[in-house]
């Protein structure tokens, strides 16, 4: 697609004037902007932009939720031929400092008051910043700050220059070419400055309709948006396919109001990472457990029937007439009201993607014949490398390369990626660059994983964490942390688990309960318990968790490359792992070398075959005072597998 | 951020006494409102502030005294008229239709400035469905302004307790008050409920000019958002001027720590 961003706008707004581009729900009312108004309000903002001194080739911060003057700003700022850099809305004020003094930012649009707050707390800190615009004046009436102004007033003396020339707008349009820079995305990096991926508008268009094309999208879509403008996926969802299709996006009210919306919109193509699926399953769990009787013993039928017929209907496979009968009559009752009730009734391609789900999870949604599928992608691929076909969704792959993507697996085992929607530097950062981008065209995605037999790409972890069994009976075996604890943290009653195993004979894991699901299992079964420390550490728990890992096992065997990261021993630990106390990091993600350094004597306890061990840890409270909680572990040895051979 | 212009007396209550039989509520109580301002009135259980509110909105009618609302004085008053008038308030204990929604239960505060009776708005003719497009355009951008429009359709017996309390809020915004009449809006509220609260109540003196008058136990809350402070104990005023200097009034210090003097 040889176009850019604003002369996509231009096209549609010419072709389907009145047709729908966004809706944004306002007093309780969808109020709709058409292509052509859109166009217009683009036209005023670009002009009041370009009336405001923005240089071709500048950055411009924009810092909200999904609103459509915000949507407008990004399109204006191309229109410019500069550079919009969306940041996180929830990102707290220092986290913005960096972003804007390394994009050397003059000029911010932000949403509210809340985001004005926080520019005008670090603006001694970004000296470059002389202008700031907002969309919702509410509260900042009585602000007089330099350079502060309402998003009217940009528009009102845009309006006044698009007036006296007409054909500006058009001509600026007209004269971009794609290969120009279009956006650029700050990524958190887990170590470090967050570094600035630079996209062009070729790059993103190019996987854009790469995508659109795989799913058939058409600008019939409707789409809602509600994950961070500033994260590429909701970038690409609702910005990129959006102008590429012609499709609608709706913007919720507010935060609160998402379901609500999600259901009011029923959109045809959704996206959310996994964590929200499980939120809307857990709502519609505890929804049921409180309906009549009559009424759940009809969702448990149901929901077996689908459970067992259900993901294979979606893949197209055979199934029984009977079955066939009762899964109908299954939809009527069951599955038709409770995806009209999710805002699920006209999807036509859902995606989830971002992290491992859950294969019960994932087979829950396709079920109940929602086209729950995964992807596979990140910010410097501008998303879309691998898609799942829709008949070939399953929930430990992440899909078959689409067009124009080449994938090759390296000796160490990590997937390289060549396409035309690759980024065109980290900004300001040639060194980064180099590493991921190598001079033949392959990005290193740092991901570590293999093409399976049918043609899937499958994940297994960070390449560096990726580690090798030494001696023992596994010798030389491939060990993936994240893959095994994964699979363990799946299992409910699970909440954490440390995976332990490079350069040593076996892999054991330190196992988290999660203390709400088992303190609910454990009262179900009139098992007493104190806290817990208590909890943790009862017979019965220890049996129930070596139950999850023996599963775990099996399923291993069965997977040639990684039968040799079975577990062999394990133990439950006594308090809950916590960011305050080091041992999560703030986005809740385990810190294996802090925990195995700081709990080197259970570690070394698993190793040296002891069956129980004595530990005392310092702990730190919400308050800032610190504690200590003491107990005898046990140590629990489980069933390991000899490896299947599968006729795949 | 900025300094807010406080105006001239809007509400002037003078020598107002008030008996229950042999009890006295108040005792010769006077104090001004300014336009603008947010005039707290505080003290102990049972000083008499909730009494006071009531004098003002009418619904107790003093034995002495007199209340002057932008330069009318009355000492008969019923609440309706007070209502007229452009005196709106909330109750400490909430007095929400519970059974109804969110929309319902403000729409309700839009009772006096519906003009259609109740015939026509029945029929849905004449003026009546215009009207009431009108209104509901009113009342969803209260439900904007306090951000409860995930809950617009709910019941309000189903919210939270601090939800209720912003509906109340709600409900008095709809008469477009000039004066609001606050009875402990943040009472058995957590810590960031109150925060919300707090918010909210500074946005309506910031952005509709509302005059408050606000009842609260919470010290802190009173101290942070007041203009000026009305201090009554025993029903009787032992205090009036700025936060700081009734904090540090020995007569206030002593009715809240009970020391003697």
């Amino acid at each position: 697609m040889n176009r850019t961003f604003p002369q996509l706008l231009l096209q549609h707004a010419a072709e389907r004037a009145d047709a729908p581009a966004l809706r944004e729900k306002e007093y309780g009312i969808w109020q709709t902007h058409s292509w052509s108004q859109l166009a217009r309000l683009v036209e005023k903002v670009a002009a009041g932009l370009q009336q405001a001194g923005l240089q071709r080739g500048e950055h411009m911060v924009v810092i909200g939720s999904n609103r459509p003057r915000l949507y407008a700003t990004m399109l204006a700022i191309q229109t410019v031929g500069a550079i919009p850099v969306p940041l996180y809305q929830d990102a707290v004020a220092a986290e913005c400092i960096f972003p804007l003094t390394n994009a050397e930012v003059r000029f911010a649009m932000v949403e509210d008051q809340e985001q004005v707050d926080k520019l005008l707390e670090i603006r001694d800190r970004c000296p470059l910043l002389t202008r700031i615009w907002f969309d919702d004046p509410r509260g900042l009436r009585k602000y007089s700050e330099d350079g502060l102004q309402d998003i009217e007033a940009l528009m009102a003396a845009g309006a006044q220059f698009a007036a006296a020339h007409p054909a500006w707008f058009r001509e600026t349009v007209a004269k971009a070419s794609p290969e120009e820079v279009a956006a650029m995305f700050f990524t958190s990096g887990t170590t470090g400055n967050p570094k600035g991926v630079v996209h062009t508008h070729a790059t993103l268009l190019d996987r854009a309709s790469a995508g659109a094309e795989f799913d058939k999208l058409t600008s019939s879509e409707e789409v809602l948006a509600y994950l961070p403008p500033a994260w590429i996926g909701q970038n690409i969802f609702s910005y990129a396919q959006w102008l590429a299709c012609g499709y609608v996006v709706n913007c919720p009210e507010s935060a609160s109001t998402v379901s609500i919306d999600l259901k009011e919109v029923g959109p045809t193509y959704y996206f959310a990472p996994p964590r929200i699926f499980e939120g809307l399953l857990t709502s519609v769990t505890i929804r049921m457990e409180d309906a009549g009787l009559i009424k759940r013993k009809m969702f448990a039928a149901c929901m077996a029937l689908a459970q067992r017929v259900g993901p294979a209907l979606m893949d197209g496979q055979p199934v029984g007439a009977w079955d066939r009968l009762k899964y109908a009559l299954g939809n009527l009752l069951v599955y038709g009201p409770l995806r009209n009730n999710l805002g699920f009734s006209r999807v036509r391609v859902a995606y989830t993607a971002g992290e491992a789900i859950g294969p019960d999870l994932f087979s829950f949604y396709r079920s109940i014949g929602i086209n729950l599928k995964q992807l596979y992608g990140s910010t410097e691929t501008a998303v879309f490398v691998c898609l799942q076909p829709d008949n070939q969704a399953r929930a430990d792959t992440v899909g078959v390369p689409i067009r124009g993507v080449e994938i090759k697996v390296a000796d160490n085992g990590e997937i390289l990626v060549k396409s035309a929607g690759l980024l065109k530097e980290y900004y300001k950062n040639p060194e980064a660059t180099a590493e991921v981008l190598t001079a033949d065209g392959w990005y290193h995605t740092s991901d570590a994983g293999f093409l399976d037999a049918h043609g899937h790409l499958k994940i297994i972890d960070r390449v560096k964490d990726v580690g090798r069994i030494q001696g023992g009976a596994n010798d030389g075996a491939m060990f993936a942390p994240k893959y095994v604890e994964n699979k363990l943290k799946f299992f409910p009653h699970i909440k954490e688990v440390v995976a332990l195993g490079d350069r040593r004979e076996k892999v054991c894991v330190m196992v988290n309960i999660d203390f709400d699901a088992v303190g609910n299992w454990a009262e179900r079964r009139n098992l007493p318990y104190a806290g817990y420390t208590d909890l943790a550490q009862k017979p019965e728990v220890y049996e129930l968790i070596k139950g999850c890992v023996e599963k775990v096992n099996a399923d291993l065997a069965t997977d040639t490359l990684l039968a040799g990261s079975q577990v062999s021993r394990f133990l439950v630990l006594h308090k809950e792992l916590d960011a305050d106390d080091g041992e999560l990091t703030r986005t809740n993600k385990v810190r294996r070398g802090f925990i195995a350094e700081k709990y080197g004597v259970l570690v070394d306890a698993l190793y040296s075959g002891k069956s129980e061990q004595y530990i005392e840890t310092q702990v730190k409270f919400e308050d800032g005072r610190t504690g200590s909680v003491s107990a005898t572990l046990k140590i629990s040895d489980t069933k390991t597998f000899a490896p299947v051979k599968t006729a795949a | 951020m900025n300094h807010k212009k406080i105006g001239d007396v809007v509400l002037d209550v003078n020598n107002i006494s008030l008996r229950f039989g042999g009890v006295n509520a108040l005792t010769d109580i006077s104090f001004d409102v300014r336009e603008h301002e947010i005039r707290s009135i505080i003290g102990p259980n049972g000083a008499g502030k909730s009494s006071m509110l009531n004098c003002i909105n009418g619904v107790y009618t003093p034995q002495q005294g007199s209340i002057t609302f932008r330069g009318q004085t009355f000492s008969h008053m019923n609440s309706r008229q007070v209502a007229e008038m452009g005196i709106g308030r909330t109750f400490q204990n909430l007095a929400l239709f519970k059974g109804m929604s969110v929309i319902d239960n403000i729409m309700t505060g839009r009772n006096l400035k519906i003009k259609s009776n109740i015939l026509m708005q029945a029929l849905r003719i004449g003026p009546a469905e215009r009207e009431e497009i009108a209104h509901r355009e009113f009342v969803e951008h209260i439900i904007d302004f306090l951000e409860i429009q995930a809950h617009r359709k709910t019941p309000v017996g189903q919210l939270p307790y601090g939800l209720q309390k912003r509906v109340d809020l709600g409900r008095a915004l709809a008469m477009e008050p000039q004066v609001l009449l606050l009875d402990e809006p943040m009472a058995g509220m957590n810590v960031e409920e109150k925060q919300d609260m707090c918010r909210f109540v500074l946005d309506v003196n910031d952005e509709f000019g509302t005059t408050i008058v606000l009842i609260e136990h919470d010290m802190g809350v009173v101290m942070d958002i007041s203009d000026r402070v009305v201090v009554l104990d025993y029903g009787k005023k032992i205090g009036d001027g700025e936060p700081e200097a009734v904090r540090n009034s020995e007569d206030v210090i002593a009715a809240y720590l009970g020391t003697s003097h």
